[in-house]
């Protein structure tokens, strides 16, 4: 082979290592997107059914109930303006506390219960996961207009 | 008194460092010596400054000095005084504090260590340390003062996050940071070479071991990282993916590749631009991972900052150095030719897919990083990327990466014919041929990955000894000849073992573990394998600045007591919150994990119970790749080069010093 060809070869492969890494990269990519929903949106439909997303909001004050016997939680999570109900089995993070932020993170199954298989609380206490704060503040807005949109929920 | 001398310090230190930016790179341009000579006494007082700066800091936190905002949120008279130094660096000021340190450390390094490089050569690579740490103690000064005053001081302070009460905090930081910053000296005399359009063989020679150095330190920092999550986060994994990590995990790939490509580029001279360019990319991407993770943009147990003046500060410092960089690398780059000619079947051709494919896995890494916070800016909607997208991107990456480690250090520099590959090649072919016959028999039906990474695993490390036997084997003293085997090989064999292991040890937790969430009531137990976990109750147990449930689990196998494990549930008095402190029985072979959940009622608390199998190789694997660095570093012939090469250019700039005086 020519100098020329063995670069001409070298390029090409390394083009289709590329590119099949990219084509790659990318369908892994479409696959494993996952979407934030607020509770207000989740119980406006928008959030698909059959497929895994993300809820947030804050945890209802007394809605937590453990099954006697068994691992299985349920409790709601709100942004204010609507609740959804939200189940899960397993041990809670250390920060998990009605009254508190949370992001779940599971599917929607056909009652409208989110089953969750990861819940997630941070750990800091004035910490408010983003998406939650701003899940709050748009249904704040909801609420009353009058209210300025910058204040801490 | 003692903070604002500190902060006065910091001021010094910053016109110092204005000063080795300004006058050493001018210097060189005009060939002007008396300004190249401020290079060296400006780094090392800016240093000398900066120390200061950091005991004043230090000294504000060991004596509760709260009238210090920083101090006063950061820290509490109950915590131990080691955690007191430690949470320096527990927040957002501080670690910048330590970020300028370390970036002095490695600066007077350089002016130590590298007496013999040209002046010229120096001062450039001097002057851009300056410009990096200029850049810097700006944004300190300016955003993130750490001395400020607390008017008036409380009586007592907000307490460190508890998470972060822990011995990795007082190592983690500073490894991570050693490997950060240390890439800036590879960025410097990328850089300064092509200030000077002189990129020749020396140059990777001179910036190897320092570039290696930093890449030793970012594992162990990494790895570091990944332990104390491990065990202080409270439930057993050892990597999530987390935007933080990945921030740390991109400069890791990169600067890997460069290792690789700087091998090249010394021994070959080729690959000159693109070594180049991954040198400026590799530190681009640790400032990157600065920016993100001290700017607040991504919220994890890593980010404090929260004031969007910080982030565009960082922004544009980012934006300064990475189009700066680049932009003077599109303008000199032409000027680099590469002279070295190879065949399609050589080293070089494996350490180029070695660089491709390292390349393309730091870029998925940073397009999952990155693609959520674009999405969210844009207003798209807010998503994240979670582990199925790492996971099912690198497994084919890493697979081809795997199979070519062991093939690479075999194949002759230049060009090698397939036969007397094939011939080098027969043991490792042979030992992992049987490897996969014999795990396929067993296992092909519980996990085809497993079979894959074992099998790849034992292909990496048996050729590793192969690259080592073969310079061994047939010399009529192999003992004398394995003592004389350069270092270069010895450490670049053990770092790849060392990834075998890595490889050995994440296939096994992936396929093997077993991990269950249950309750338990006092006396009740739960079998797992050979093992029975015996819950024997609770106790309280009052720490020094907590309190705490402590459970007392026995681990039995075959009715014998193998050990007894006491995972905690503490709560800090200070900051209120809960926190789980796993037990953990570590071994060679296994970790038995148990983490406290919750009271359920009737005595009865909720656990999470893993049986981890080689868990701990992941780590071993990462300390025995950076070990390998190491000893490439301790190679004599860093040295003896460049001693050789310094005696003949000093007699050339003697001569023309005697030139110009005439």
């Amino acid at each position: 082979m020519t100098r020329r060809r063995k670069r001409l070869v070298l390029i090409g492969l390394l083009m289709a290592g590329v590119a099949a890494a990219a084509m790659l990269a990318l369908t892994a990519f479409q696959q494993n997107l996952l979407y934030f929903f607020s509770p207000s949106q989740v119980a406006a439909g928008e959030a698909p059914p059959d497929y895994p997303f993300r809820l947030g909001g804050l945890v209802v004050a007394q809605s937590v109930k453990r099954v006697s016997g068994s691992l299985d939680v349920r409790f709601q999570v709100t942004d204010g303006n609507r609740s959804i109900p939200v189940t899960y089995t397993g041990v809670l993070p250390d920060l998990f506390r009605e009254g508190q932020g949370v992001v779940a993170h599971g599917q929607l199954d056909a009652d409208g219960v989110f089953r969750a298989d990861q819940v997630l609380a941070k750990h800091d206490e004035e910490y408010m996961p983003p998406e939650v704060k701003k899940a709050l503040q748009v249904s704040d807005n909801d609420a009353n207009p009058s209210r300025s949109s910058g204040g801490e929920p | 008194m003692i903070p604002e001398l500190g902060q006065f310090a910091l001021v010094l230190a910053l016109s110092l460092a204005l000063a080795q930016a300004i006058f050493p790179i001018y210097g060189a341009l005009r060939g002007r010596v008396e300004l190249m000579a401020v290079a060296v006494p400006a780094a090392r007082g800016q240093f000398v400054f900066v120390v200061c700066s950091f005991v004043a800091l230090a000294y504000a936190f060991l004596i509760n000095d709260f009238s210090v905002a920083y101090v006063a949120a950061n820290s509490n008279t109950a915590l131990p005084w080691y955690y007191r130094f430690a949470a320096i660096w527990g927040a957002h000021e501080g670690s910048l504090l330590l970020w300028v340190l370390i970036l002095g450390v490695w600066t007077t390094a350089v002016t130590v260590f590298s007496r013999e490089l040209p002046v010229t050569f120096r001062s450039r690579v001097l002057g851009v340390m300056g410009v990096v740490s200029s850049g810097f103690l700006l944004f300190l000064l300016m955003t993130s003062d750490p001395f400020t005053r607390l008017d008036p001081a409380p009586l007592q302070g907000r307490d460190l996050n508890p998470l972060l009460q822990d011995p990795g905090l007082v190592m983690h930081p500073p490894m991570l940071y050693m490997g950060y910053v240390g890439f800036c000296v590879a960025f410097s005399f990328a850089v300064a070479a092509l200030l000077g359009g002189r990129l020749d063989s020396a140059w990777a020679r001179w910036s190897r071991p320092w570039t290696t150095g930093a890449w030793v330190f970012l594992t162990i920092g990494i790895a570091m990282g990944s332990y104390w999550a491990y065990y202080e986060l409270g439930w057993g994994g050892w990597w999530f993916w987390d935007p933080v990590e990945n921030a740390s995990f991109m400069p890791w790939l990169a600067g890997t590749a460069l290792i690789h490509s700087l091998a090249v580029t010394e021994k070959r001279s080729a690959f000159k631009r693109w070594t180049v360019l991954l040198a400026i990319l590799t530190f681009s991407l640790s400032l990157l991972g600065t920016f993100l993770v001290r700017s607040g943009v991504l919220t994890s147990v890593h980010a404090f900052a929260t004031d969007p003046l910080r982030g565009v500060f960082v922004l544009g410092l980012l934006v300064a150095v990475v189009g700066g960089s680049l932009a003077l690398y599109a303008w000199r780059a032409a000027k680099v030719r590469s002279i070295g000619r190879f065949e399609l079947l050589s080293r070089e051709t494996m350490l180029l897919l070695n660089n491709a494919v390292l390349t393309v896995a730091a870029a998925t890494v940073l397009l999952g990083t990155l693609y959520p916070l674009a999405m969210d800016a844009l207003g798209l909607g807010q998503v994240s990327v979670g582990e199925p997208y790492f996971n099912s991107v690198f497994l084919p990456l890493g697979l081809p990466l795997l199979v070519l480690v062991a093939i690479g250090p075999l194949l002759k520099w230049k060009s090698e014919r397939w036969p007397e590959l094939m011939h080098k090649l027969r043991g490792p072919l042979l030992i992992a041929g049987i490897t996969l016959l014999v795990l396929s028999w067993w296992f092909w039906q519980v996990s085809l990955g497993a079979v894959l990474g074992i099998t790849l695993a034992v292909w990496v490390a048996t050729g590793s000894f192969e690259v080592v036997r073969q310079r061994v084997s047939g010399r009529r003293n192999p003992l004398a000849a394995l003592r004389r085997l350069p270092r270069s090989i010895v450490g670049m064999a053990l770092a790849h073992l060392g990834l075998a292991v890595f490889v050995a040890g994440v296939t096994a937790v992936n396929t093997f573990e077993s991990s269950r969430d249950l309750q338990m009531r006092p006396g009740e137990a739960y079998t797992v394998g050979d093992f029975t976990f015996r819950f024997d109750g609770t106790q309280s147990i009052q720490g020094p600045n907590y309190q705490a449930t402590e459970a007392r689990i026995e681990v039995l196998r075959e009715g014998k007591s193998v050990t007894v494990l006491h995972p905690q549930k503490r709560v800090y008095q200070v900051q209120r919150s809960p926190m789980t402190e796993a037990a953990i029985d570590g071994g060679v072979f296994r970790d038995m994990f148990v983490a406290l959940g919750e009271p359920l009622g009737n005595e009865a608390w909720s656990f999470r119970i893993r049986l981890k199998p080689l868990v701990r190789w992941i780590w071993f694997g990462a300390v025995m790749m950076a070990i390998g660095g190491v000893i490439c570093i301790t190679d004599p012939r860093y040295r003896r080069l460049l001693g050789r090469e310094a005696a003949t250019r000093q007699g050339a700039v003697a001569k023309r010093f005697s030139e110009v005086r005439t």
